[in-house]
């Protein structure tokens, strides 16, 4: 009874688990684990790992992630909600991150923080209406002789100024060959 | 022998590649010493070099690594690179790894030796792509040049060594953070002791290092602990990376002598204020040091001259207040950067951060009261004393705002009493 209940459970969860998550993403997970001590220990590499795929970790992707690392979803939440760089909410096709800290404060990097917001018309934490940028505060980027400074994706952009930080979004746009309309 | 060790092979825009590093010295000191000389004789050199930590809190590297044991035992031990470079206003670790990648694996492979390490980890923050992708190619690199890995040149010694990305937050800075994100945990500090050199990661004997103290050691054995005195000018050993960013002509970083004067650093190197602008005051190491002013820029830069002045070298890059910006906007924002990468597992940290935060908010916006200077003060004396916190971020975040009260008090009382910010009176609104 008590064995073919264990069993029940154990091919639900591998069920559930190959559905939310893809072949690739479980074989680079496992390539994470191999070189460390305990499954579990792969928690953040694993949430990255997804996360590269699918933009952002849906409680899907969690529960998946967490029975594949033999964790709970909770303490494994627990983890991905520490990290400001783990998106438990979807995020657009480029997160934008604004530097706030203080060597860009200094060169007005909180009017340029207000320049980005009112071109995209979204505040802090919000998503643009077509999907494409989120936008979010970060940690110093070190960058300061160059302040101030933000990423859009994985791209840096530097010497920024409130007049004129909004013209990155039209040439962005330009360049991906959409009507910045 | 150069006077710039750490910045000698930094040409242009790309990372030197091996054979420029081994070019110009690059894995001489490996050749000579892995196998050849004892892990205790690389101790001596270190600790008599006088080496501090880079990373801010200036500890003696060689005193740090005395305390791994180092009688023979199962189970590995760990060298972990801290190249979680977060501190606001710090840009110095990010010029070296995207430079020069492979001065930090040598480095780090001196190091490793030295406490009788076989893994190693460089822990570096997820933005600085650039950064892991040259660390990623110097690593396969030297690793197929025999440098790093299994049996290293032949004289059966191992090192692996792997680059992990981060997930944001600068508690991660924080030593025993780090190794519980490396752990794959919430990088909550750890109460210390124990202490890392005995039961670091995964509770086995561990060494944290910055990435430019790393380097030093590169050149410590290449070149001896002689060499490595003479190159500083006061009492501290080596040269420093040292940076200026804020209103200033030419913001920057630039190799010196230890115990280079501010006043060199800021008007020979950045160039003096920008035009219009005025020095009102300025923080030596990073956000979390203590502002010094005009008065003091006379001082060398050296660890125990700036404690001396009351403030902390901490990394070596100034961040510089002008005339033009307010100071009470100045610490809002610094204190609400602390407040937000509070990890939150200490109640003074994780309450009273965001409470000083909201008071400098409002005395900011012309919204204070005459009692929150008491509040204030009140705050910082409880936050800002080492051992009501598990780690230094909450003393950390005092700092800047204790000694701003001491020498802008005037201007948050202004706030009070006008209500509102004279700057933005000043300038229009803001």
């Amino acid at each position: 009874m008590w064995i073919g209940n264990k069993v029940n459970v154990m091919s639900m969860a591998k069920d559930k688990m190959v559905s939310a998550l893809s072949e690739q993403e479980i074989e680079e997970i496992e390539a994470e684990i191999s070189h460390l001590p305990n499954r579990s220990a792969a928690a953040i590499d694993a949430l990255k790992i997804v996360q590269s795929h699918r933009r952002w970790i849906s409680d899907e992707s969690l529960s998946a992630i967490a029975d594949l690392l033999q964790m709970s979803t909770a303490e494994l939440d627990g983890i991905a909600t520490f990290y400001s760089l783990i998106f438990r909410q979807p995020v657009g096709e480029k997160v934008i991150m604004v530097c706030d800290s203080v060597s860009c404060f200094l060169m007005d990097g909180e009017k340029v923080g207000e320049s980005v917001k009112k071109k995209l018309g979204i505040e802090y934490g919000e998503t643009t209406s077509d999907g494409k940028y989120t936008l979010l505060p970060v940690t110093c980027l070190g960058d300061c002789d160059h302040a101030p400074a933000m990423m859009i994706g994985d791209e840096e952009h530097h010497d920024l100024k409130p007049e004129t930080v909004g013209k990155l979004f039209d040439d962005a746009s330009k360049r991906s060959g959409d009507d910045a309309s | 022998m150069t006077d710039k060790p750490l910045t000698k092979n930094i040409k242009g825009d790309k990372p030197a590649d091996l054979a420029a590093y081994e070019a110009n010295g690059g894995y001489v000191a490996v050749r000579e010493s892995i196998g050849k000389k004892s892990s205790s004789d690389l101790l001596d050199m270190v600790k008599d070099s006088n080496l501090r930590g880079r990373g801010g809190a200036g500890f003696p590297t060689g005193m740090k690594w005395s305390f791994v044991p180092m009688e023979k035992t199962e189970g590995h031990k760990y060298l972990v690179c801290n190249a979680d470079e977060m501190e606001p206003g710090t840009f110095k670790d990010r010029v070296i790894m995207e430079k020069d990648p492979h001065q930090l694996i040598e480095g780090m492979i001196l190091s490793a030796y030295t406490i009788d390490a076989d893994i190693g980890y460089i822990f570096i923050r997820a933005e600085y792509h650039a950064a892991a992708k040259a660390l990623h190619e110097a690593i396969n690199a030297a690793k197929e040049k025999g440098y790093l890995g299994e049996n290293i040149l032949g004289t059966g010694y191992n090192f692996d060594l792997h680059v992990h990305s981060s997930a944001g937050r600068y508690i991660c800075g924080e030593e025993t953070a780090l190794l519980n994100s490396l752990e794959g945990k919430r990088a909550n500090p750890r109460a210390k002791p124990p202490f890392p050199q005995v039961s670091g990661l995964w509770g086995r004997p561990t060494i944290v290092n910055n990435v430019e103290t790393l380097c030093n050691i590169t050149h410590i054995v290449a070149n001896g602990a002689d060499w490595f005195k003479s190159l500083g000018l006061g009492e501290d050993s080596g040269t420093k990376l040292f940076g200026v960013s804020g209103r200033v002509k030419t913001p920057g970083c630039w190799e010196l002598p230890m115990g280079t004067p501010i006043r060199e650093i800021l008007e020979n190197h950045a160039g003096g204020m920008a035009d219009g602008y005025e020095l009102k005051g300025f923080l030596p190491g990073g956000a979390s040091t203590d502002f010094l002013l005009p008065e003091h820029l006379d001082l060398a830069m050296d660890y125990d001259v700036i404690m001396k002045a009351g403030s902390r070298m901490g990394t070596g890059t100034m961040i510089i207040m002008d005339d033009k910006v307010c100071p009470v906007a100045t610490v809002r924002n610094i204190i609400e950067f602390f407040a937000r990468e509070s990890c939150g597992f200490c109640t003074p940290c994780r309450e009273g951060l965001p409470w000083i935060h909201k008071i400098l908010d409002s005395i900011e916006n012309g919204r204070g009261e005459p009692q929150d200077i008491d509040i204030l003060n009140r705050q910082a004396g409880f936050l800002g004393a080492i051992g009501h916190t598990n780690c230094a971020l909450a003393p950390g975040a005092i700092e800047p705002l204790a000694s701003a009260m001491k020498y802008f008090g005037d201007e948050f009382n202004q706030h009070i009493e006008e209500k509102q910010c004279p700057y933005s009176a000043k300038n229009g609104a803001n």
